[in-house]
């Protein structure tokens, strides 16, 4: 079974039609980048796998999205519990004015845990695995603002983790990174490909290139072409897909 | 919309491909004349002309990495660098070969023998090998895989001779035990041109990668367990 599955999905703000019939598989344990030019659907497309969308009014899917079989979209779906699923790491990092301890132990909180032992656990798990606990072990109760943002966005990356998702969602995670945290998330996304499934949206066709094991090239809500991220980027069987990827779009 | 900063220098790159290749030609051309003339002055000309080859292939060399590094090409874009990368070695070897052909013709105290020219079809071959680099360039500059791949039947008649070569020199000594010296000259020679064919279609191969994404190398001679 695939562990996301979107079949024929169309989706709507008002009267504009923002996704067009895009059929994706993706398999458990890999990474996939959603790439395309500013307004393409990528990001809507990204966030119709946790419901975000469904916070912002006047909007209409059509079409199924399955996560592990299930139709998420499904009146019996729970979405607090989808959204534990299914973390979403955004653009730009986004502590919460809180300890950096407290930003990590914030999602288990909110969802009911008070057991102080499993908290501590899980936060210091979430942290090393994001390779920050070094950097971080002695300042546990300072503010998250006083790291700079590469370690805000780690942070924030733990701090999707903490509460044991299965798939990742992120949305352009390094565009306000400088190359050195910018190379330390790839890094980090290559290391989490073993226990999560990641679903990545960027601009930076060589990060694409790096942490990806498929891609998919969207254009004006369309799906132009999914395919292994080594056949996107040596030789695509779409004209557009190149035009994009090599910089000669429009 | 104009010409992107990659556009220019991939531009760049396949316009100083192209001077190599016509430096190249030119030796291989010179080579025939000197070839038939023992025009000694030829010769010393195209050894001159290899100076300018070994640098060009660095500079294309240096203008690959940079390429590499600074715009991190793509898709076709990248197969087109790759390419050049690969044939402005093919280009450079095919110097090297002239060069050698033409240090024989330097050697050479006379003449060739017009018998053992013809019995040993060299010249044939020289013709063969120098249109075959012709074809290679135009499939380059024409972005034509088809013609491309009609240098890989082109090269069936250098192989062909190169391969009855050792017969007919050996019965061409056995006849003319006076005349040793130039028979291994000119086998020499034959040598080297099987090579120049070897080397057009490594070139050709290239040509249709770049424009196909086909690897057509090593066809049948591969191992695909590794792969």
């Amino acid at each position: 079974m695939q562990k996301i599955e979107s079949k024929n999905v169309n989706f709507y703000y008002g009267q504009t039609q923002a996704l067009k019939d895009i059929s994706i598989s993706i398999e458990k344990n890999t990474v996939t980048a959603l790439i395309g030019p500013s307004g393409c659907g990528k990001s809507t497309y990204l966030r119709l796998f946790n419901r975000m969308n469904d916070l912002i009014e006047n909007t209409r899917l059509e079409g199924q999205i399955l996560i592990d079989g299930v139709d998420i979209y499904e009146k019996r779906i729970n979405v607090d519990d989808l959204r534990k699923n299914v973390g979403l790491v955004f653009q730009k990092p986004n502590p919460f004015p809180k300890t950096i301890f407290e930003n990590v132990a914030y999602g288990l909180r909110v969802n009911g845990i008070s057991n102080k032992q499993l908290i501590e656990e899980r936060v210091f798990n979430s942290i090393q695995q994001v390779s920050l606990w070094d950097e971080v072990k002695d300042k546990l109760k300072k503010s998250a603002f006083e790291l700079s943002g590469g370690q805000q966005q780690r942070l924030c990356i733990a701090r999707a983790l903490a509460i044991q998702p299965s798939i990742i969602l992120m949305d352009e995670p390094t565009s306000s990174l400088d190359p050195i945290s910018t190379s330390k998330i790839e890094e980090l996304i290559y290391e989490m490909k073993d226990k999560y499934t990641i679903v990545i949206v960027t601009h930076n066709m060589q990060q694409a290139g790096r942490v990806s094991d498929s891609t998919a090239f969207f254009y004006l809500g369309e799906l132009i072409e999914h395919n292994t991220t080594k056949t996107i980027f040596t030789n695509p069987a779409e004209k557009r897909t190149q035009n994009y990827i090599t910089g000669r779009f429009g | 919309m104009g010409k992107s900063h990659l556009d220019i220098e991939l531009k760049q790159l396949h316009d100083k491909t192209v001077e190599l290749f016509k430096l190249v030609n030119s030796q291989l051309e010179k080579g025939y004349e000197s070839l038939t003339k023992i025009d000694k002055n030829l010769a010393l000309e195209i050894i001159e002309i290899e100076k300018r080859v070994n640098s060009y292939e660095i500079m294309i060399d240096r203008d690959c990495e940079n390429i590499f590094a600074l715009f991190n090409p793509l898709a076709i874009d990248l197969r087109f660098v790759l390419a050049v990368l690969k044939i402005n070695t093919n280009l450079e070897r095919t110097g090297d070969i002239a060069e050698g052909i033409a240090k024989f013709v330097k050697n050479v105290d006379a003449n060739f023998d017009l018998d053992l020219l013809k019995q040993t079809r060299a010249l044939e071959m020289f013709t063969a090998a120098r249109n075959m680099m012709d074809h290679v360039l135009d499939a380059f500059v024409k972005e034509d895989a088809d013609l491309a791949r009609m240098i890989f039947t082109e090269d069936e008649i250098l192989n062909e001779i190169n391969k009855s070569a050792n017969g007919v020199f050996a019965e061409y000594i056995r006849n003319n035990p006076d005349n040793i010296e130039q028979a291994l000259y000119l086998l020499s020679i034959i040598r080297k041109l099987e090579r120049v064919g070897d080397q057009a279609k490594n070139m050709a191969e290239e040509i249709v990668f770049y424009i196909e994404a086909k690897v057509l190398k090593h066809y049948e001679k591969i191992d695909p367990s590794v792969l």
